[in-house]
């Protein structure tokens, strides 16, 4: 059943991706001032959405977890968290492509950049931990628990940046801030593969969550094996 | 008030042995010494990034004493113990901050005349409000040390984890206090768009200290 849920959300991702692809490089025009580079926002923008959905679900998932002390929740929270990290990292690096061509610089220090880079750090923190803890109900309690102060405090940061650089304005800023996507077919393209990279992600937590009840029963068996 | 007994235990316990001051004290000393060989020390600038430098070095100090918080109470399954008295988890947990606080706040007040000779920053005159400041930003600080410090107490890695968990979610707490201690070092007062960061400061202490106290009990009941 859930073999067959993959294979059509898979064929419908491929088929979404490659069809977003083939419009934003052939059908849609230039932008009036930064040309061709500007197609990669239709990556950068949906993967910062994706990658958010995915820590709320983490956040939501480690909450219900401390709940129901259900460790399905915890293998939910565990995959979002890592599905959420990688498509963080897609909105990091083609911005810093982005920057590279628009800017002249990989990185500036401006508040978004800031804070998307802290995020990225705080939930890689929280992979670590994980790693670091053998016992499952100890690693999914420790980890819940650390999942929402994640959240919490990334909410923060996210304001307190924005103070923080704004009293030092950088030459990006007003770039980044003011800039509006004024033609509706630019911002349904930007919707519509926005719909790719979600389901896209929703596809890969479910792998994820496949893999990690295949380990588990892995474990239980290898136990089993040991106790005889 | 049974906090405050664990508090007092906790510190009697770190002054017979001295162990996490002396070791964080002397930490603390050897950073602030290596700063003046990353930019010229008899600048003026160093005013301008006076207050960063100093909770670099409180930050780098705060992670020693508060790796020990739990890990004192591994021996002889101390913790275990703990764990089974009578004291609830919330009480525990807030007696080890204060302890953590009072000790880091020790640490702070000793580092701050140095920082002032070292770099020659006249802090006398602000004297009050920068210790304000320091208390705020540390018990934001131990809040959520202490916190990872229960969280991270049975790694191997333990002494790698807790700085790597513990900087970036406290990066609010920190940047307010960077940002006032260096106007309070510059030998301005808190007024007009910078009470947002006190604010923010304030905010930050009371949300992670009710957020942790409700949380605590999950983490310390195995």
């Amino acid at each position: 059943m859930t073999k067959n849920i993959r294979l059509v959300l898979g064929a419908l991702v491929g088929i979404l991706l490659l069809r977003n692809l083939y419009v934003i490089l052939f059908n849609l025009p230039d932008e009036m001032e930064q040309g061709p580079v500007y197609r990669i926002f239709y990556y950068h923008l949906p993967a910062f959405f994706a990658a958010i959905l995915c820590y709320i679900t983490a956040l939501v998932a480690s909450s219900m977890y401390l709940i129901k002390k259900n460790l399905r929740y915890d293998a939910i929270a565990m995959s979002a968290t890592e599905v959420g990290l990688a498509f963080a990292a897609v909105n990091l690096i083609t911005g810093m492509i982005w920057g590279r061509i628009s800017w002249g610089i990989w990185w500036a220090w401006d508040a978004r950049l800031t804070w998307a880079l802290i995020c990225w750090l705080v939930y890689f923190g929280y992979l670590m931990l994980r790693q670091a803890i053998d016992d499952p109900t100890e690693r999914a309690k420790n980890s819940a628990v650390l999942s929402i102060f994640a959240f919490v405090s990334v909410a923060i940061t996210y304001k307190a940046i924005e103070w923080w650089r704004t009293q030092h304005p950088g030459p990006v800023l007003s770039i980044r801030t003011g800039k509006q996507l004024i033609d509706p077919i630019m911002e349904n393209m930007l919707y519509m593969n926005f719909l790719a990279l979600a389901t896209l992600a929703v596809l890969m937590v479910i792998i994820r969550l496949n893999q990690e009840e295949m380990q588990r029963q892995i474990d239980g068996l290898r136990r089993r094996a040991h106790a005889i | 008030m049974v906090f405050l007994q664990i508090a007092a235990k906790d510190l009697r316990s770190e002054l017979r042995t001295k162990e996490s001051l002396n070791a964080s004290l002397s930490f603390a000393v050897v950073i602030l010494l290596l700063f003046s060989f990353a930019f010229d020390p008899s600048s003026e600038a160093v005013a301008e990034f006076s207050g960063g430098l100093l909770w670099l070095v409180f930050a780098f100090a705060g992670a020693l004493i508060l790796n020990r918080s739990f890990a004192r109470e591994l021996p002889n399954d101390c913790l275990e113990v703990l764990i089974a008295s009578p004291v609830s988890g919330a009480q525990l947990f807030l007696g080890k901050t204060v302890a953590s606080f009072v000790l880091l706040l020790t640490i702070e007040v000793i580092c701050l005349p140095i920082f002032g000779i070292f770099y020659d920053i006249t802090w006398i005159p602000q004297a009050l409000p920068l210790l304000g400041i320091f208390a705020l930003g540390t018990w934001g600080m131990t809040i959520l040390g202490t916190l990872f410090s229960a969280l991270t107490v049975n790694l191997s890695l333990r002494e790698l984890m807790l700085p790597m968990l513990l900087y970036p979610l406290m990066l609010p707490a920190l940047m307010a206090a960077m940002r006032l201690t260096t106007i309070l070092l510059a030998g301005n007062a808190i007024a007009g768009n910078d009470m947002v960061w006190l604010r923010l400061l304030i905010g930050f202490d009371i949300i992670f200290t009710a957020l942790s106290l409700a949380l605590v009990e999950t983490i310390l009941v195995r």
